[in-house]
């Protein structure tokens, strides 16, 4: 049976009218209603040849290399059900489609949360795990793939399969769902997963700091390394005006465990700079605020990451280019050794055949070479398919590249899903 | 290539001193912690770098042998049995520290080093590494990587796979590769194979170099040892800490056969006639560690503790720490054989899963001493019977068996640390499906197509990697490679 077939019977799939990836238009729209139904739509796309890619809230949607082919788009936003949530063991068990906000809603009544914070205001569970996406707390919590405990995965011929399970202790069999954390829809559809959760802290305390330079910040972050401090988060944000820079910190708990906590870093840090430990108003505005990344109007965007050491350098690095080629505002996860970048240059200004354009490539390959000297990567995580084509996405892959390739080659024989999209042509 | 041309070219690999094949001295190496399986295998070899590792891989796959990896044997599933036609690969002379990066807090060690030699190291600069198996004095970090290991501090902190950040890997073709990038930038760009490679049991290549996370030791700990009645009142205690939001860095429970082991052992002096204790340990910020210490005590009463004994210094903490962690061999004390199980339950269902197993126990005329990380959920039933006794030895093995079935039966798993390996494969399929267990095989044949890394463990019947799916049959190379099992 082909995809026309299920076209005909029903509701599943339906002309795609002009949906598309990169500028790729699809053929086919699928909104699978059950994991089985995802089957039967991977199973039918599979007898047609057909390339597939996935979506759930479409906000990562710009990730990964332009797809060399693209016939239907699967969009999990009806598989939509929180499935189970046993408080007492601390897991949930949910769809892949359901919005993580809509997630944390659920669990709020029991003082729980799902310890993911990416800012995608559209985020589904499913999207999360294939675009690893993270946020400032991972600092305390890890990324997803910390936090996955079972998934069930449909493959690119239609075999549903899980690993893991409802239990956080578990080392029957391999561990699919760390594969699968950061996949990009490459290995198969994110389905179903569960997760483990943890409880919401009572109470925040923030610390913030003005600094003035690179290396302030530095500074201040590897102070901040050398106690027993806890912190939730550690932010830098810059803004397209340049330089100071914002430091903030973030402790999470009961009231007098962050209070003593706030007060021990205000005053490390007051020997850095300007520190402030932030009233109550201040904690909710700083909190609103974490981890915004104004991506938004920017004609491209950029993940670098790179040992956390290396702060003061990268930003070094990143301040002696051409502000307009190296970036407008910046936020980092400063203690984890991640940097978002949004471009000066804004949506539409960089057109291919401008003058700029190869100027852009050469700022970001220059910046790409800079991070792998230090061991890190430089990702294009938003831009225009020229661009994309031009940077290569991901950068250089690694000695396992190979492997990688084996990999895909077991779950996607036929090159199907989302072909060309992640790392190294894959 | 015949096993005399083989060892010669593996002696001309690692030199005559790294490799045995004296059947007598290969007898060392017929087990691992494990000791209900023994296989003699052709050929040990002892490499002292990843070159030699390399080289001697390349060599069994050149001469289509299989290989079994192993660290210090400490492993209770059976993971580094060997094969009888195939190579050990023993990486116990592997035992540098490469690097300690402070400043980004990673230590890069050799696969062969120690679990707390990485702690040692590192301690006086106030880090230390996480994981805690018991047996962390003896067990090698290598094998901490193949068996994912845990231990009682995972409940905080998580396990293996969450403090190894990057793994240099000899696949079994002999080819070098790299997971996890350069092990200090986060979130390398490509697949995860890192996240599969730890805790696959050895059957997708052998670790050479390995780079841990490494922690700042907390400001505070505080632990207390708290006594009652019966498991379901600590049970009952475990839930109530759980539901104030609060997560210690360890939930550890002991029932009380298990306590008379361990009091035999290392007199920790457990308040008398107490039906099971919890030990409780928090750690973090000093502030949030003294208030919520408070509170669990306070839970503990509430859920009728009868006994509260608070840890006065790290000597009495090492104490109950040393009971707990002593459990197992005590058990040696009170009984001539035992089986240990590694189940897993969701936490809730403890107290009906612990009076069920009582209930089997009592059936089958046996005894069971349990002890457990309460906190996750994690059993270790100790399943006591005397071989000599007509019987027992089977009766003991069902029961083993009934406990993981009551485990999988409440939406658990058949092993929360141990790992599967020869022991648990037959029960890998009660707990996952024939297209689960496929989807895990494909993995394995990007690896490993020809299945020659530790072949046999895991997985029952894998299917050869170019197979079809269809009627299932014995692999050959396990069929060969198990021949004398015993």
């Amino acid at each position: 049976m082909g995809v026309q077939d299920l076209a005909r019977d029903g509701l599943m799939v339906r002309p795609a009218d002009g949906y598309g990836i990169d500028g790729v238009e699809a053929r086919f729209l699928a909104r699978p209603r059950s994991v089985e139904e995802a089957g039967q739509v991977l199973a039918a796309a599979a007898a047609d040849g057909l390339a597939v890619s996935f979506v759930g809230g479409g906000g990562k949607l710009g990730l990964g290399n332009p797809p060399e082919r693209l016939d239907l788009v699967v969009e999990t936003t009806a598989l939509d059900q929180v499935l189970e949530h046993a408080a007492g063991d601390l897991v949930v068990r949910a769809q892949a489609g359901v919005r993580l906000a809509d997630l944390q809603a659920t669990l709020a009544p029991a003082g729980q949360q799902l310890a993911l914070d990416p800012p995608e205001p559209r985020a589904t569970l499913g999207g999360v795990v294939a675009a690893n996406a993270s946020g400032p707390r991972r600092l305390r919590y890890g990324t997803v793939r910390d936090l996955l405990i079972g998934i069930t995965v449909v493959l690119a011929d239609g075999t549903v399969a899980r690993a893991g399970g409802k239990v956080v202790k578990n080392v029957a069999g391999y561990d699919l769902g760390k594969l699968f954390c950061g996949s990009l829809g490459t290995l198969g559809m994110v389905a179903e997963v569960i997760f483990r959760l943890h409880p919401v802290p009572a109470a925040a305390s923030v610390v913030t700091l003005a600094v003035d330079g690179p290396a302030q910040a530095g500074e201040a972050v590897g102070r901040l390394q050398e106690t027993a401090l806890e912190p939730s988060a550690v932010e830098l944000t810059v803004d397209e005006f340049g330089w100071p820079g914002r430091l903030t910190t973030v402790f999470e708990g009961i009231q007098p465990g962050v209070e003593a906590q706030a007060a021990a870093a205000a005053e490390l840090l007051g020997r850095v700079g300007e520190a402030a430990v932030a009233g109550p108003g201040g904690v909710e505005a700083a909190l609103s605020q974490l981890g915004a990344r104004p991506f938004e109007k920017a004609e491209y965007a950029l993940k670098a990451t790179f040992p956390p050491a290396e702060l003061a350098g990268v930003l070094g690095d990143l301040a002696g280019t051409e502000r307009r080629w190296s970036g407008g505002s910046l936020s980092a996860h400063a203690a984890t050794g991640v940097l978002w970048l949004a471009s000066a240059a804004r949506e539409g200004d960089l057109p291919a055949d401008s003058p700029a354009f190869p100027m852009a490539v050469a700022a970001i390959r220059d910046q790409r070479e800079r991070l792998a000297a230090r061991g890190g990567s430089l990702v294009l995580v938003k831009g225009p398919p020229e661009l994309k084509r031009a940077v290569d996405v991901w950068g250089p892959p690694g000695d396992a590249v190979g492997l990688m390739r084996r990999v895909k080659e077991r779950f996607d024989p036929d090159r199907r899903l989302g072909p060309g999209r992640f790392v190294g042509g894959i | 290539m015949d096993r005399q041309a083989l060892i010669r070219r593996l002696t001309g690999i690692v030199g005559p001193q790294g490799v045995i094949s004296e059947r007598n001295q290969l007898r060392t190496y017929e087990c691992d912690g494990l000791a209900n399986f023994r296989v003699i295998p052709s050929v040990v070899v002892l490499p002292e770098t990843a070159d030699q590792v390399r080289g001697t891989v390349k060599a069994c796959h050149e001469a289509g042998v299989p290989f079994v990896a192993r660290g210090s044997g400490t492993g209770l599933s059976g993971g580094a049995l060997p094969v009888s036609d195939g190579v050990l690969i023993v990486l116990a002379r592997m035992r540098r520290v490469l690097d300690l990066d402070l400043s980004n807090r990673r230590a890069v060690v050799e696969p062969g080093v120690l679990n707390l030699q990485v702690t040692k190291e590192v301690a006086p600069n106030g880090l230390y590494y996480a994981p805690d198996p018991s047996s962390q004095q003896v067990c090698s970090i290598g094998g901490n990587v193949a068996e994912n290991s845990g231990g009682a501090h995972c409940l905080k902190y998580g396990f293996t796979t969450n403090h190894v950040t990057a793994c240099e890997v000899v696949l079994p073709d002999g080819e070098l590769v790299h997971l996890g990038g350069d092990g200090r930038s986060p979130d390398p760009p490509g697949y995860d194979l890192l996240g599969a490679f730890v805790g696959s049991e050895g059957t997708l290549g052998i670790t050479t170099t390995v780079t841990l996370r490494l922690l700042r030791k907390p400001e505070a700990v505080r632990t207390l040892l708290a006594a009652f009645e019966s498991t379901d009142h600590a049970g009952d205690a475990v839930s109530k800490i759980i539901g104030a939001g609060i997560v210690p860095a360890a939930i550890e429970m002991m029932d009380a056969l298990a306590m008379e082991a361990a009091e035999a052992a290392v007199h920790v002096h457990y308040p008398e006639g107490a039906g099971a204790v919890l030990v409780v340990e928090l750690d973090g910020p000093a502030a949030e560690v003294e208030h919520q210490f408070e509170e669990v005590e306070r839970l503990c009463r509430e859920a009728g503790s009868t006994t509260i004994q608070i840890a006065e210094d790290d000597d009495q903490r090492a104490l109950f720490w040393k009971g707990r962690k002593s459990a197992f061999a005590a058990v040696g004390r009170i009984s001539p054989d035992y089986y240990v199980q590694d189940g897993v339950i969701p936490r809730t269902a403890l107290p009906e899963v612990l009076r069920k197993i009582n209930r089997m126990a009592d059936e089958r005329g046996l005894r069971v001493a349990n002890v457990f990380h309460a906190g996750d959920g994690n059993l270790h039933p100790l399943v006591l019977y005397d071989g000599s006794v007509e019987g027992q030895e089977q009766r003991a093995e069902e029961l083993a068996a009934e406990i993981l079935y009551t485990c999988l039966e409440h939406g658990g798993s058949i092993t929360g640390e141990h790992g599967v390996g020869f022991d648990k494969k037959q029960y890998l399929p009660k707990q996952f499906g024939p297209e689960d267990l496929d989807t895990m095989q494909l993995v394995r044949c990007a690896f490993d197509p020809d299945g020659r890394a530790n072949p046999g463990k895991v997985f029952p019947t894998p299917r050869l990697c170019g197979e079809r799916p269809g009627p299932r049959r014995v692999h050959p190379v396990e069929q060969a490679g198990l021949a004398e099992v015993f």
